[in-house]
């Protein structure tokens, strides 16, 4: 921050702030700490995975034929797109260029929209072949006694991640209604610098659950 | 950076004794107290319901200990006694204990003490505090629902087919759960960006040490709890058969996955007593802290062990000989930080002038009771010890001496000393003294005997025993009437002090850290300068003067919305 800033400059400066800079830092810290609680979050799933997956082999490399590869590859893609599009829009806010920044927090949605139309494709094709979670499993293709354990592990985690995406959704949906507004600027962009660290977490954890879920050989 | 920088002048400010115009009377109206972003309000408002918590829970253990007074059947039945041990343990674990400290004691004072405004997140700190009343109700409502039997630990088989309102209870502390996350993601935050000019990691008071520690454990261990309740839950509304035998789940891995998190939440809730304990004994003792840095750091030591400790729960659920090793070395092995500040407690008071106001009398009959739980603790850790032990009275005593005789005493000792400075009034300093000892042989005689109980075999949990152990459990519960009319005592003098206490000075007990340094009631926005740190938060021996010292608040163009 300059000295020669005018007041309207700081107008965003809360008043329990010395300045900027400590109410961007802490924005920030606040978020990663928070992501850390995510990872936490999802490590109690990962663990019950890594848990089934070691007393059951068999069992998951089986029920892994049952997800669609492509879909869930087409799925990653989009995702990583999206956190390009996320991170340009920062990029963009800093520059002061609130319409592009505008518009590339449009794309992220929309790639997060595809994200949750092919998710849902996924899903209803399962339910059709009586995939369900838990007691509602009556799919007969798997020959396991513990098949639907393998599939409550997998609605639990990518329904979680699902409900993430839609977080992430209505996040981006009110940034872009800020920047429509002009409430960011390259001296004020915190809440789409942290909402970008969020979309990252979203689209790392799906990095991860992809390859443990879809692709096991 | 193009700054050009202004000389600042450093300089004394004084503080203003008995203000008109405080916190607590700076705006007015219903609306400015629950729309309020100000960490003492949201503080005070904390402390108002966990107080009316521990009220609740204590009603339900004088219940209990009412119903023990013979060996069969007293005045509630079987099923009843199941639902209000629960209860018990759940109302004072998720409603009282977990929140008392950091998110009353802790959101009143961490700011004040960093020299701050506020917390860093104010509006997430309002939100905390309306999310932990939501998990409240449900807590309500299963209570009016059938109440809930299987015990605070939720463990499963049981709890996947328990008749009773499983889901709404363990949702409810689902819920609380991000009340505590946010809590400890606002206080390390506050922490790290917040601190006072000149206030360096080595000038922080103990207390901000221990939140800061205990900040860390809320946010590592909490989200596995949050997950596990969730599968719990999805495993008695799906069926998803991670946890439950029956559908090829394994209960064992429930056990770990709530020790994960409720082994570190012990403590959650223990470490911010024993920063309170360090700053009483420092001020009452009148020296420096003995050892700073080991009693700081292994606050640090104690939030990073305690996540390796969790087997020591599950010595007889089966878990391989190997890991019962590991976990009964590593429980042993947490013991040596807590020692450690025993042992600087005990070394600062040595030779210092002893003043033993009421909150020195609590951090007295603390060092007391927490050491024999602490020993108690390291007795259970032991592998053969603890298959003798396992699921009889001696847990149950050594688990309350450590969490009432430990935590909630040093929450009282926190009560009385910060009382006049958040309160602006002096409460009856004889008759506190009095409810104080009451405390202490009230608890004493109802939970000694229960370790003798246990190790003669009395299991916990038990709703009939056996007649030889009729004796002992009078003494408990004749115990639980004693702490009864001592808790009543402190709840009428505070009450009295409340309605037409004697104006508190700004430093009543003549303390060092910043939160004397400023009005009693403190102003709205705590300092009306920017303080400047220059001596450590225990140099009695440095003139008070030195400890006022600041700069002018710089003008700020913003107003607070
Ligand atoms: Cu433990």
């Amino acid at each position: 921050m300059s000295h020669t800033d005018s007041m309207s400059a700081n107008a965003h400066v809360q008043h329990h702030f010395v300045d900027s800079e400590q109410q961007f830092d802490s924005a920030k810290l606040g978020m990663w700490l928070f992501l850390v609680t995510e990872v936490l979050f999802f490590g109690g799933l990962f663990v019950a995975y890594i848990v089934y997956r070691a007393w059951n082999p068999e069992l998951f490399t089986l029920a892994a034929t049952q997800l669609d590869t492509v879909m869930g590859g087409i799925n990653t893609l989009v995702l990583i797109g999206s956190s390009l599009t996320m991170a340009l829009a920062i990029r963009y806010a800093q520059l002061n260029d609130a319409k592009k920044s505008f518009w590339m927090l449009g794309a992220t949605i929309a790639a997060a929209l595809v994200f949750m139309v092919i998710k849902y494709f996924e899903y209803t094709h399962k339910f059709h072949l009586g995939i369900f979670p838990g007691e509602a499993y009556t799919f007969t293709g798997i020959d396991h006694p513990k098949a639907h354990i393998f599939f409550s592990i997998y609605y639990m985690m990518t329904g979680l991640h699902g409900i993430h995406v839609l977080i992430g959704i209505g996040l981006i949906g009110w940034l872009m209604v800020k920047t429509k507004r002009g409430a960011f600027s390259a001296e004020y962009y915190t809440p789409v610098e942290i909402t970008g660290l969020y979309w990252h977490l979203v689209d790392l954890i799906w990095i991860f659950l992809f390859p443990l879920l879809y692709l096991i050989d | 950076m193009t700054n050009t920088t202004k000389p600042v002048a450093i300089r004394e400010f004084p503080v203003e004794e008995f203000p008109e115009t405080h916190y607590l009377n700076a705006t007015k109206g219903l609306k400015s107290w629950m729309l309020t972003l100000d960490h003492k309000r949201i503080g005070l408002m904390y402390l108002a319901s966990v107080i009316f918590f521990f009220f609740v829970g204590g009603l339900l253990a004088l219940a209990l200990r009412l119903e023990l007074w013979e060996p069969a059947q007293n005045f509630m039945d079987a099923e009843t006694y199941n639902r209000v041990f629960t209860l018990h343990g759940a109302v004072m674990i998720f409603l009282f204990i977990i929140p008392s400290i950091p998110a009353a004691l802790g959101n009143i004072f961490l700011p004040v003490m960093l020299g701050a405004k506020d917390v860093a997140f104010p509006r997430l700190n309002l939100a905390s505090f309306y999310i932990y009343l939501g998990g409240a109700m449900f807590t309500l409502y299963s209570m009016a629902h059938g109440g809930i039997d299987t015990g605070w630990t939720f463990y499963t088989p049981y709890s996947t087919n328990s008749g009773s309102a499983v889901i709404s209870m363990t949702f409810g502390v689902f819920i609380m759960g991000f009340s505590s996350i946010l809590t400890g993601v606002n206080f390390i935050t506050t922490v790290h960006k917040m601190r006072a000019p000149g206030q360096t990691w080595g000038k922080l008071p103990l207390f901000v040490w221990s939140l800061y520690a205990t900040g860390v454990i809320q946010v590592l261990a909490t989200p596995v709890l949050a997950i596990t309740l969730l599968l719990l839950i999805m495993e008695r509304t799906l069926g998803i058969g991670i946890f439950d035998p029956a559908l090829g789940g394994d209960p064992v891995l429930f056990q770990h996955f709530f020790w994960f998190y409720s082994h570190p939440a012990v403590y959650i809730m223990i470490v911010p007593g024993f920063g309170i304990i360090s700053e009483l004994i420092s001020t009452f003792s009148r020296k420096v802290i003995f050892g700073y840095w080991a009693v700081a750091l292994s606050s640090l030591a104690i939030a990073f062990i305690g996540f390796l400790v969790w087997g020591h729960h599950m010595f007889t659920s089966g878990q391989s000989e190997l890991s019962t090793v590991v976990f009964s070395f590593l429980t042993f092995f947490v013991g040596l930080p807590t020692g450690i500040k025993i042992m600087n407690w005990v070394a600062t008071m040595y030779r210092g002038s002893i003043w033993l106001a009421t909150p020195m009398l609590y951090a007295i009959e603390f060092l007391f009771l927490f050491t024999i739980g602490g020993l108690t603790g390291i007795m259970l850790g032991a592998l053969s010890v603890d298959i003798h032990l396992h699921d009889t009275y001696y847990v149950v005593a050594h688990f309350h001496y450590v969490m009432m005789g430990g935590t909630v005493f040093a929450f009282l000792g926190g009560l009385h000393y910060w009382w006049p400075k958040f309160t602006g009034k002096m409460y009856n300093e004889t008759l506190a003294k009095i409810a104080s000892v009451i405390l202490f042989i009230g608890f004493n005689m109802t939970f000694l005997p229960q370790f003798v109980m246990g190790s003669q075999g009395m299991p916990r949990r038990y709703f009939g025993y056996l007649e030889q152990f009729q004796t002992l459990h009078q003494y408990s519960t004749v115990g639980s009437w004693i702490l009864g009319v001592g808790f009543l005592l402190v709840a009428y003098y505070l009450i009295v002090s409340l309605v037409k206490g004697a104006k508190a000075p700004s430093n009543p007990w003549g303390g060092r850290s910043l939160e004397w340094m400023t009005s009693s009631p403190m102003p709205a926005h705590n300092f009306e300068h920017v303080p400047v740190v220059i001596h450590g938060p225990y140099d009695h021996h440095q003139p008070i003067a030195e400890f006022r010292m600041g700069i002018d608040a710089p003008h700020h163009d913003t107003t607070h919305a």
